[in-house]
């Protein structure tokens, strides 16, 4: 019932991570048995809340994700540590054309990064928000949890917000630059 | 949607996000009750929001719904 489980999320998320075959089932296997670990460890917190098997199948994909995020740093699409800036226009979907509007996002928000965060916060803000770094594949390259980093990240996204909205590039209720 | 919205969507938080510990802790629960057609939403307004921001837990959230769903256990 685990494997099943186990493969049919490994296939669900196969396509966008560009693992297939052999590797994407050990996936499945791996995942599998770490998880029937996990809930033989904690078969005393069912406590009736939902059917048992949707408790079970939950650490089925606890342990898919944790493991996707793993293979991530056996095939890194790209540098990791390049801090790659010019990108991130595209990920907000800056039209190429607008290329004044594309510098002032940019310089607000490269200033803002340097200006307002915690080292902390800005190394967490550059390998997701910039290099596009998955956010488990983080956990693991900086010995974490996904509660911590996300936190982090909360945090980063709240003060950058508000020091754009104080210069004047994002309104307090709207999104429309003043 | 332009630049300006997707950036300001992007950092903008939800103070009721309970974060992926307190979400990841009740995603049994909050799936059956979305499978169960229940207001889950309602009920887990925090973990609601999470689910909305986060993009891993989201991905989980999706999974073990999609798991329940097609063992047509709900």
């Amino acid at each position: 019932m685990l494997l099943r489980a186990a493969q049919r999320e490994t296939a669900r998320r196969g396509p966008q991570l560009r693992i297939t075959g052999k590797e994407l089932d050990d996936l499945a296997y791996q995942a599998a048995a770490d998880a029937l670990v996990a809930i033989t460890a904690k078969i005393g917190e069912f406590r009736g809340e939902s059917r048992f098997t949707t408790w079970a199948y939950k650490f089925v994909i606890f342990e898919v994700s944790a493991k996707i995020g793993r293979h991530f740093w056996r095939n890194p699409e790209r540098p990791v540590d390049n801090e790659d800036w010019d990108q991130l226009p595209d990920r907000f979907g800056f039209d190429p054309a607008q290329r004044a509007e594309s510098r002032d996002m940019l310089i607000a928000v490269r200033d803002a990064v340097e200006t307002e965060l915690t080292s902390r916060q800005r190394e967490v803000f550059v390998a997701l928000a910039v290099n596009g770094m998955p956010l488990d594949a983080l956990v693991i390259r900086l010995g974490s949890n996904r509660n911590a980093i996300y936190k982090t990240m909360f945090d980063a996204r709240r003060k950058l917000r508000a020091a754009l909205v104080a210069k004047g590039y994002l309104d307090e209720e709207g999104s429309r630059r003043s | 949607m332009n630049g300006w919205t997707a950036l300001d969507q992007f950092l903008r938080t939800d103070p009721s996000d309970v974060g992926c510990a307190e979400a990841m802790e009740l995603l049994h629960v909050y799936v059956h009750l979305v499978a169960s057609g229940a207001p889950a939403a309602d009920r887990y307004p925090g973990i609601a929001a999470h689910l909305r921001a986060c993009g891993p837990c989201g991905q989980d959230f999706e999974g073990l719904l999609a798991l329940v769903e097609d063992s047509g256990e709900q």
